[in-house]
């Protein structure tokens, strides 16, 4: 029972009143960003930062996770009625959720991605449930040098998955630490690039960095690039699938729920590549896998539930090692780090009722997430033909206004225009901005335990390596460093599903 | 009045649209031709803009390499300290390094690599959206938000949006009521206003 009392505490945070409503506008928000051509969930949580400023760290958290795998659900409308995929983690729902569409099944496909990621987000939560304890446990002794491999790890693996090329990922990666250094150095208070600007001196902020490079980056870049076509989206008749239907995906859903939560737990990894990989499973394990792309239920159902569960443990690392896995997740921990909370091995125990709160919010969400993708489906269907040429000076301004209202300071307004001319520039000349923000979010811990440790080692940097854990961790750092190469050599043996990974680097977005 | 403006539905796109509209199982097969995922990745890529050739990725190295050098020629005069008692330079002094040598790689390896876009005239719509922006902060510490917001809503709308002159007026309007309303009135939020 020792084991169950917090989890149950948990329940009530959730139950207050207050939790319950930004929970619902989190998941509506989430459900209306993924139907809207765009923005992401990246980009849209950063708008919304400003919003969290008044408001308990547990309801700020449970609002903006629930955008985020909110829009898990919303992706999959547009990929199944338009073949545009609203996320980049529901690409490849578009093959045979759109096949069915034309077949006059859309209902069935829309129900069966609805099921499917209700399923693979409740397992997903429940595997937390009872993952999280045991990572955060174990996490419990890592030391300063422990810390440092860890967040070096995950910023290399970050800027290695992220598709796109890797030297560019970690140049990003790089500037984002460089970023961080910005301000009074902690050890010793001296100024550092601060140019002698007043404004400068306590740092750069995350919120105007963030809300620059992943809100108004995106938001110029879709300028020049506008979905501007509406198309009539196919017609949604019965959203119940049938019970042929669920007999037949029920395995896909299964199996991608599982393959979901271990993808999304590696740090890197995430609800795209889930929803990639759990697609590739089911198409090599089909008896027919000629069905496939021609409106097989199964390609919907996997990657659905595959990547809604990663969207979901996604929060893993996060919540246990204080290492953002992607980068949505690396807003979220600048979120938590506004709120004074360093998510990190200690949380479950010092603040069981955000934990707790936040992850058992997921059950909320997801069945409100499930009542809005089956009976009210209709309305968001409507919400298709809100052109995104009427959405972006809203966003503008939301973004301008809202990065104000955080200081009441116009030189925050300059820096998410600095920012999101920087952000722009970089989607152009083929630079992610998720690792430049995850480093940047992790600079300062990082630069603080690496200068720890050395003084703990009295400067031989071999204690990194002798330590098993910080030993091992590095390891991994250099076998992720040289893997590439490795891939490459790989890859010439390797012919399955290069369409499916060609799409991929199609439609990626942040 | 809303679809009056939406011109651009260029040919590709209309067909499997109307797609759709197919009622019968059997047929809506043959009526449009599927598209294997390779199909699907050659259309969406005839949607992008066309790729930048290596020059950009040449430029961005030199940036980068120069944003480098700059880095390492300061953190060196804030003192980098030895291992034992680093100073604050240290730090910065290596990503820094970092920086430069994965510059150098991009410019010796990676620059073949077409993953950077071109710039086409409708870049241009991307400068103007920042003037509008540039503009929006001179303005509101003067004379408040109001009027800096109504003109971007609008130039945003009518311009860069190409929606109709009659929704552009009615929705900046709209939009600058809403927002006045919502972070004024409602939320009381210290933003610099005229009313």
């Amino acid at each position: 029972m020792d084991f169950l009392a917090p989890v149950i505490n948990g329940f009530g945070v959730v139950l207050e009143p207050m939790n319950l409503l930004y929970c619902l506008i989190g998941v509506v928000i989430g459900m209306l960003i993924g139907v809207l051509p765009g923005l992401g969930p990246a980009a849209t949580i950063a708008i919304l930062l400003p919003l969290t400023y008044g408001v308990e760290p547990v309801t700020a958290i449970i609002m903006l996770s629930g955008i985020f795998y909110g829009a898990q659900y919303g992706g999959t409308i547009t990929s199944v009625l338009l073949r545009l995929p609203g996320e980049a983690s529901s690409v490849v729902t578009v093959f045979d959720g759109f096949a069915l569409a034309r077949q006059g099944r859309a209902g069935t496909a829309l129900g069966i991605a609805a099921i499917g990621s209700f399923f693979g987000g409740t397992v997903s939560i429940i595997g937390l449930t009872l993952l999280a304890p045991i990572v955060a446990g174990f996490a419990l002794d890592f030391g300063p040098p422990e810390y440092t491999a860890l967040a070096m790890l995950g910023i290399l693996l970050v800027a290695t998955v992220s598709n796109g090329s890797k030297l560019k990922s970690i140049i990003a990666a790089s500037l984002g630490l460089m970023l961080a250094t910005v301000g009074r150095d902690t050890f010793t208070g001296e100024a550092r690039f601060t140019f002698d600007n007043l404004s400068l001196a306590d740092g750069l902020d995350f919120v105007p960095i963030a809300m620059g490079i992943f809100g108004l980056g995106e938001i110029l870049y879709n300028l020049e690039e506008r979905h501007n076509k509406v198309q009539a989206p196919a017609k949604v008749a019965n959203v119940w699938p049938s019970r042929k239907d669920l007999k037949e995906s029920s395995g896909a859903i299964g199996r991608g729920s599982l393959l979901g939560f271990f993808l999304g737990i590696l740090p890197g990894g995430g609800a795209t590549i889930a929803s990639l990989a759990a697609y590739a499973m089911e198409k090599k394990r089909a008896k027919n896998p000629e069905r496939f792309g021609r409106g097989a239920v199964e390609g919907v159902a996997a990657p659905e539930s595959a990547n809604n569960a990663a969207a979901t443990s996604s929060f893993i690392p996060l919540l246990t090692l204080g290492i953002p896995a992607n980068a949505t997740m690396a807003i979220i921990f600048g979120a938590l780090l506004i709120q004074g909370v360093t998510p990190g091995p200690q949380l479950v125990q010092n603040d069981p009722e955000l934990f707790w709160g936040v992850v058992n919010s997921m059950y909320i969400g997801n069945i409100l997430l499930l009542i809005m993708s089956i009976p009210l489906v209709g309305i968001f269907v409507k919400i298709l033909r809100v052109r995104a040429a009427i959405l972006a000076p809203i966003t503008v301004l939301i973004t301008l206004i809202g990065v104000y209202t955080i200081n009441n300071s116009i030189f925050d307004i300059w820096l998410v225009i600095v920012f999101g001319i920087l952000g722009y520039l970089m989607k152009k000349f083929g630079f992610e901005p998720g690792p430049l923000v995850l480093a940047f979010v992790l600079g300062s811990l990082l630069e603080e335990n690496l200068r720890r440790s050395l003084l703990v080692f009295g400067g031989d940097a071999a204690g990194f390596v002798t330590r098993p854990i910080s030993g091992i961790l590095l390891l991994v750092f250099v076998v992720v460093m040289f893997l590439p190469l490795l891939q490459k050599a790989f890859k010439r043996t390797r012919t399955t599903a290069p369409a499916v990974e060609a799409l991929h680097d199609e439609k990626e977005k942040v | 009045m809303i679809s009056a403006s939406n011109e651009a539905v260029p040919g590709g796109s209309l067909k499997h649209a109307a797609a759709g509209n197919g009622t019968s199982p059997g047929i809506a097969d043959d009526l449009v031709e599927p598209l294997t995922p390779e199909q699907l990745a050659a259309e969406w890529d005839e949607e992008r803009p066309p790729h930048a050739g290596p020059l950009a990725n040449v430029a961005a190295a030199v940036a980068a390499a120069a944003l480098g050098i700059a880095g390492l020629a300061m953190s060196a005069g804030m003192g980098l300290g030895s291992p034992e008692k680093p100073e604050p330079g240290l730090w910065p002094f290596i990503i820094s390094l970092v920086m430069i040598a994965m510059s150098v790689a991009l410019l010796v390896f990676g620059r073949k690599k077409l993953d950077a876009e071109a710039f086409s005239s409708s870049s241009w719509q991307v400068a103007a959206g920042v003037a509008t922006l540039v503009g929006f902060v001179l303005v509101v510490g003067v004379a408040g938000f109001e009027i800096p917001a109504l003109l971007l809503t609008f130039v945003w709308l009518r311009f860069l949006g190409k929606e109709t002159w009659r929704m552009s007026v009615l929705l900046s309007f709209a939009v600058t009521a809403a927002f006045y309303l919502i972070f004024v009135v409602a939320l009381s939020v210290p933003i610099p206003h005229l009313f």
